[in-house]
């Protein structure tokens, strides 16, 4: 065995050379991507307390300018992060097999493993046209007014295509956490015989009312609910 | 039964390689699909064609030497089966089956259904092992070791090296393998000592034999004939980057000794 | 030829401790100077080959195999003796020597078994330390089991996965030497030829199964590990790639071949189902343990098992052996089911088979606890018969397992050709003419890790040898005949495949070479397998070519040996005028069909001489001594 324990400079890029050491980059960048989805979508349902209460609370965020750019970096790094390892994962494994089966015959039938990939993208160009729909406004499919949410969702929801767009985001996002929220446990290594299947359950319930939560947004609009 | 095979003929390596046809018009409920495959090939030898090559060695599942992909799964359709344990009863008349060798850029082909899997022997190689050379053990009974970690380390020691994992694996990732030996070593008092530079070298050897990664997919251990679970995958998981970020560096002391 | 043993002076206790003492060592700075070539990678050449390197000799390392991993000694199932006492049920080392040498029959040479007893407790901790997940009782400690007839609880396992752990913790200390650079490593190569310099082992001329290309190495000493010839039956418990090709070209070389008749039966396999059948399975002998052996006592009695009451059942192993029952050894056994059978009172659609029932123990135990015994082994009888065992009795019967016969070597594992070392199954050394369970195991262990590393040292330190160079006279002579000989086989473009050959070769030596033989089967046998043999040479179709990836062409090279073992094999068989342990001759049993052994004229080891292509091999005898283990006829009764 070739002598290990490399000085602590060279440690994280030596790690992140290595596949485990990608994964548990993706799994760490994913457990903040996770965290704010589920503080982002207890914000959105805010929207059913009405349009003073949302905007205020938007209001309330960016009044802290400092903070409100420390979460936006890091946020911003964990999707860079986040896409990068991604992505280079994805090619490293098509790589490590250059011919394909002509015949499939898959007995796992794990979709949402199989498509992280995908969703994964899908994901990514959503989250820019989301950022310059409703943060920035430079897609403005509907009128756009800063920092008055509650107005702009209602008013870009009634664009059919747009609300469509966001709840099959979601319902993607949904797919990708089914697996990913599981899968980040087993990155890291969180693996008991006792716990691991519950992990299983606590991460498609998640999923699940992620998805959901995040959709009534947009169904709401669509159905009149809120307006 | 009569049996219709599509297999994977490829003269080597380098070689573009196609399916064959292949009529098999007397197959037995009672062979194993190896000596099916036995048959066909007697009867393509006095024909004077080249027979279908594929590795094979114990054909009772445990050497680990046979596979290929039947119908796109790995070993066959049966759970926990190597294909020279897999028998002809579980395939009914007029069946049509494509045998194709495992896929991936560690094992290349060698020819037809057989592939080079020596990338598996340079992970072991690499730290798969406990350092104790020979004369230097204590008695047997000197390190206790409870049941139930002794039963979990054999769990994962089973593995037989098919490279399974790999071929069913959309990745082509070797990770059910590399983790069935770190978690096998792992879990027992010997591997303590080697436990972090194991994990660190297996895996970095495991990269640059070109295999992909986990994506924990789990098709590895539906396709295992041993029935290693993923738990394996986590282990190591653990195991290297607790190693990588954590494990100390070298005491100066040692260093200058030597 | 005179045959020197080389068995140290004094008491049996203190042979080996002398021995070792008075081995001359070889300076450890100048150990990278050898190069020891070694053929096999099963536990015996795989220990072999690690430990060498460990001291610091230079190995070379052979298998056939893609790799290492996977040599035959991984099949075996059911565990390892070694005289620990751990279960404190009265073993010893002197009691593991003194059952070992009984039930090899009195064929076997006391100082080597008793070695093998005092070595048998080293290797338990050498494989625990390698990480060897060995079965262990809830308080931490080794767990053991009662096996193949002893009284003693001292087999150690690793659930029914016993050989391949062990093999794995060799084949991992093997890598460990590999990524040292210790050990050069050549998988799928298979040697073809020995080469002699100065009538010492200097070198092998092999085969890259890849390629097809040939090559040679040299070196100051090879080691043969290649396991046994049992595959000359075609039907074995062996995998399809065992081999005798190295050791019988060994053998035309000069080194002599003792006791190959000597060929162990196992008594619990799964029946043959049809004639396309490439092997036989092994049940792992612990079945016995629990399962209880029984035909009809009616002949021809047709009626499914369950329907054939308890009073109509013979347990005959119970009924003649009453002591020891079902766990009788395994030559007993083995002959018991075949009398039965051959009194038509086999069951199943050969009629060549009978019950191994656990009804009884499911009855006393519960499924589950059986189910935990022995789970692993029902799966797979239900997988390659498609009957539940839990629900329907076994069907079994005996098929050829493990050859006692191989290379003559003296105490130090030397053959009689100066420098090549022979270990493990592929040399005749210590189970004399039967070999109890999980010792073969121990026996490859013990030859790998804990004798030749010191024996082979003394060779090297005190022999003269010239430098080699890889185009020495004797090195191009032997690649040519190799050549030619896998050049004769590819031109005979005949009309029959090499696997018909084998069949009809194992065929005639299970009728008449088997379990039973007599004089008339024998000299059979020694006409119709040279004929057999000419046949083959004219008549048999390889196809494809030599330089290339060629199943076939490696499976006719050691078909074409078969036939010359084989013949060797019966002469031996006919020559030894007596029955004893594996060899049963029917013209020498007692009058109730039990082996009568003649240690008045055939107390000694047999050891043949190649005489050349066509020529009557010449007989060697290394007379036994019995000074510790009184010759008594075996009873299990
Ligand atoms: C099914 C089964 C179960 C068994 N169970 C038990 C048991 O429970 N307990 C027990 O003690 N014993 C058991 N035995 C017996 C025991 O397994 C063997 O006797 C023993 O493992 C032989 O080991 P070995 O190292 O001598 O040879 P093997 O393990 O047979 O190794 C032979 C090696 O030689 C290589 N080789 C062969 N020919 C060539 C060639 N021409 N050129 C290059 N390389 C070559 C092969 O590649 C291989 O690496 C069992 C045997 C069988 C068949
Ligand atoms: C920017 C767009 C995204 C891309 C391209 C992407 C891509 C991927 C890919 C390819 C994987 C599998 C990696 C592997 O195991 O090989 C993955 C895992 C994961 N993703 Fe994403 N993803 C994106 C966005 C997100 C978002 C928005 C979240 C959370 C809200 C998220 C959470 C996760 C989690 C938790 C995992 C599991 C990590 C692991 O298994 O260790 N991802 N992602
Ligand atoms: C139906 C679903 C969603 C709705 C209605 C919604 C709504 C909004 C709104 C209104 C804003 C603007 C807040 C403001 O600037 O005041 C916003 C910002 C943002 N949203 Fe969403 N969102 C949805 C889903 C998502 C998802 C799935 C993600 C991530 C994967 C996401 C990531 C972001 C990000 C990163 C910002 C920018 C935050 C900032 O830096 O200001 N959103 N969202
Ligand atoms: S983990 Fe399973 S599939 Fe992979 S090599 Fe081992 S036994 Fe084969
Ligand atoms: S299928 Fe492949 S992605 Fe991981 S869990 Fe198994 S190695
Ligand atoms: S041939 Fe050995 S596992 Fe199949």
């Amino acid at each position: 065995m070739s002598s290990t324990a490399p000085a602590a400079t060279q440690r994280i890029t030596l790690f992140y050379q290595d596949y485990v050491g990608k994964k548990v980059a993706m799994a760490l960048s994913g457990v903040v991507l996770f965290g704010y989805v589920i503080i982002h979508m207890a914000g959105n349902l805010q929207i059913f307390a009405g349009r003073e209460q949302l905007n205020a609370y938007a209001q309330a965020l960016h009044a802290n300018v400092p903070l409100l750019w420390i979460a936006r970096i890091v946020l911003l790094l964990a999707v860079g992060i986040h896409f990068y390892t991604g992505i280079s994962l994805a090619g490293a494994s098509r790589a490590a097999r250059p011919v394909r089966y002509q015949v499939k015959g898959q007995r796992h039938p794990n979709l949402a493993g199989r498509t992280m990939a995908l969703s994964g993208l899908v994901l990514a160009a959503f989250i820019v046209f989301h950022i310059l729909h409703l943060t920035t406004g430079t897609v403005q499919p509907a009128p756009f007014a800063d920092l008055r949410p509650y107005d702009n969702m209602v008013n870009s929801f009634r664009v059919i295509p747009v609300a469509g767009f966001y709840v099959l985001s979601v319902c993607l996002l949904g797919l990708h956490l089914y697996h990913g929220a599981w899968s980040m446990f087993q990155s890291v290594g969180f693996n008991h015989p006792r716990y691991t299947p519950a992990l299983r359950r606590f991460a498609a319930v998640f999923a699940f009312l992620l998805a959901i939560g995040f959709s009534v947004v947009p169904i709401a609009v669509l159905t009149g609910m809120v307006r | 039964m009569r049996l219709t095979l599509n297999v994977w003929r490829q003269k080597g390596k380098d070689d573009a390689g196609g399916f064959v046809k292949y009529d098999v018009p007397d197959v037995s409920e009672h062979m194993s699909f190896l000596e099916m495959l036995d048959v066909l090939n007697q009867r393509l030898i006095l024909k004077g064609e080249a027979p279908v090559a594929f590795d094979h060695d114990c054909r009772e599942g445990i050497c680990g030497m046979c596979g290929f992909m039947i119908n796109g799964q790995a070993h066959g359709p049966l759970r926990g089966t190597t294909v020279c344990q897999l028998h002809m009863r579980h395939y009914k008349d007029g069946d049509e089956l494509w045998l194709e060798p495992w896929r991936a850029a560690a094992f290349p082909v060698v020819r037809d259904l057989a592939v080079d899997r020596s990338a598996f022997d340079k992970i072991v190689a690499a730290g798969g092992y406990v350092s104790v050379s020979t004369g230097s053990a204590p008695d047997g009974n000197a390190i206790p070791v409870p049941k139930e970690i002794a039963d979990r380390a054999m769990d994962a020691a089973a593995c037989i090296g098919c490279g399974a994992c790999v071929a069913s694996c959309p990745n082509a990732s070797a990770s059910l393998f590399t983790g069935a030996k770190i978690a096998h070593l792992g879990f027992l008092p010997q591997g303590q000592p080697e436990r972090e530079r194991r994990a660190l070298a297996m895996v970095a050897q495991m990269d640059l034999e070109q295999f992909g990664g986990c994506t924990l997919f789990g098709e590895c251990q539906d396709a295992c004939p041993k029935g290693i679970s993923i738990d394996v995958i986590a282990r190591m998981n653990r195991d290297y980057w607790l190693s990588a970020l954590f494990s100390a560096p070298p005491s100066a002391g040692a260093a200058a000794s030597g | 030829m005179q045959l020197d043993a080389k068995i140290p002076e004094g008491p049996i206790e203190k042979k080996w401790d002398s021995h070792r003492f008075h081995l001359k060592l070889v300076n450890p700075a100048n150990k990278r100077k050898y190069t020891v070539l070694v053929v096999g990678t099963g536990l015996a050449g795989g220990s072999a080959a690690a430990t060498l390197a460990e001291l610091g000799y230079n190995v070379k390392s052979f298998c056939i195999q893609d790799s290492p991993r996977r040599a035959h000694s991984i099949a075996a199932q059911g565990g390892i003796n070694a005289a620990k006492n751990y279960q404190n049920d009265g073993d010893s080392i002197y009691r593991l020597f003194y059952d070992t040498v009984k039930g090899g029959d009195y064929r076997a040479r006391e100082a080597n078994v008793y070695r093998l007893a005092q070595i048998s407790v080293n290797i338990i901790d050498q494989c625990v330390a390698q990480g060897v997940p060995f079965a262990r009782e809830y308080g931490g400690a080794l767990a053991n089991r009662s096996f193949g007839g002893a009284q003693v609880s001292r087999t150690f396992y690793a659930r029914g996965q016993t050989g391949q752990q062990l093999l794995l913790g060799a084949y991992q200390a093997l890598e460990r030497q590999v990524q040292a650079g210790k050990v050069k490593m050549y998988p799928r190569t298979e040697m073809l030829d020995l080469v002699l310099i100065d009538g010492k082992a200097r070198g092998i001329v092999t085969r890259n199964l890849v390629t097809g290309k040939m090559e040679t190495h040299v070196g100051d000493a090879v080691v043969l590990a290649t396991g046994g010839y049992g595959n000359t039956f075609f039907l074995s418990t062996n995998a399809k790639g065992s081999n005798a090709t190295a050791i019988w070209r060994a053998h035309k070389r000069g080194a002599l071949f003792a006791n190959p008749c000597f060929t162990q039966i196992h008594p619990t396999c799964i029946p043959v189902s049809g004639d396309y059948q490439s092997k036989l399975t092994l049940m792992s002998e612990s079945l016995r343990n629990d399962g209880r052996i029984w035909v009809p006592k009616k002949k021809g009695d047709t009626r499914s098992p369950d329907k054939i009451p308890d009073g109509e059942r013979d347990y005959y192993l119970e009924r003649r052996y009453p002591s020891f029952g079902n766990l009788v050894p395994r030559d007993v056994a083995s002959r018991a089911a075949k009398a039965a059978c051959d009194e038509g009172r086999g069951v199943g659609p050969s009629g060549l088979g009978v019950y191994l029932d656990f009804g009884d123990a499911i009855k006393r135990l519960g499924q589950r606890a059986i189910a935990e015994r022995y789970g692993n082994l029902f799966d797979m009888y239900e997988r390659i018969t498609g009957d539940d065992p839990y629900k329907v009795p076994m069907r079994i019967y005996p098929a050829i397992h493990y050859t006692m016969g191989g290379l003559w070597v003296d105490y130090n594992l030397m053959s009689t050709i100066p420098g090549m070392y022979v270990l493990g199954e592929a040399n005749f050394s210590d189970h004399g003419a039967n070999r109890l369970g999980a010792s073969a195991l121990m026996q490859g262990l013990a030859d790998g890790y804990f004798i030749i590393p010191y024996t082979i040292g003394d060779y090297l330190a005190t022999t003269k040898l010239a430098k080699v160079e890889a185009d020495h006279a004797a090195v191009k002579d032997a690649e040519k005949g190799v050549k030619a000989r896998l050049d004769k086989l590819l031109a005979a473009k005949g009309s029959r495949t090499v696997d018909s050959f084998h069949r009809e070769l194992g065929k005639l030596m299970w009728e008449s070479c088997g379990m039973a033989r007599n004089k008339k089967g024998l000299e059979e046998n020694l006409s119709a397998i040279p004929a057999l043999k000419e046949q083959f040479w004219k008549d048999v179709r390889v196809g494809g070519a030599g330089e290339e990836f060629n199943n076939e062409l490696e499976k006719a090279g050691r078909v074409a040996d078969y036939f010359e073992l084989a013949e060797l094999m019966c002469r031996d068989a006919l020559h030894r005028e007596e029955s004893c342990g594996g060899h049963f001759r029917e013209e020498h049993q007692t009058p109730d069909g039990e082996a009568r052994r003649d240690d008045e004229n055939f107390a000694y080891a047999a050891a043949w001489e190649w005489k050349g292509e066509g020529e009557k091999p010449e007989l060697h005898k290394e007379p036994l001594q019995f000074n510790e283990v009184h010759l008594t006829q075996r009873s299990y009764k």
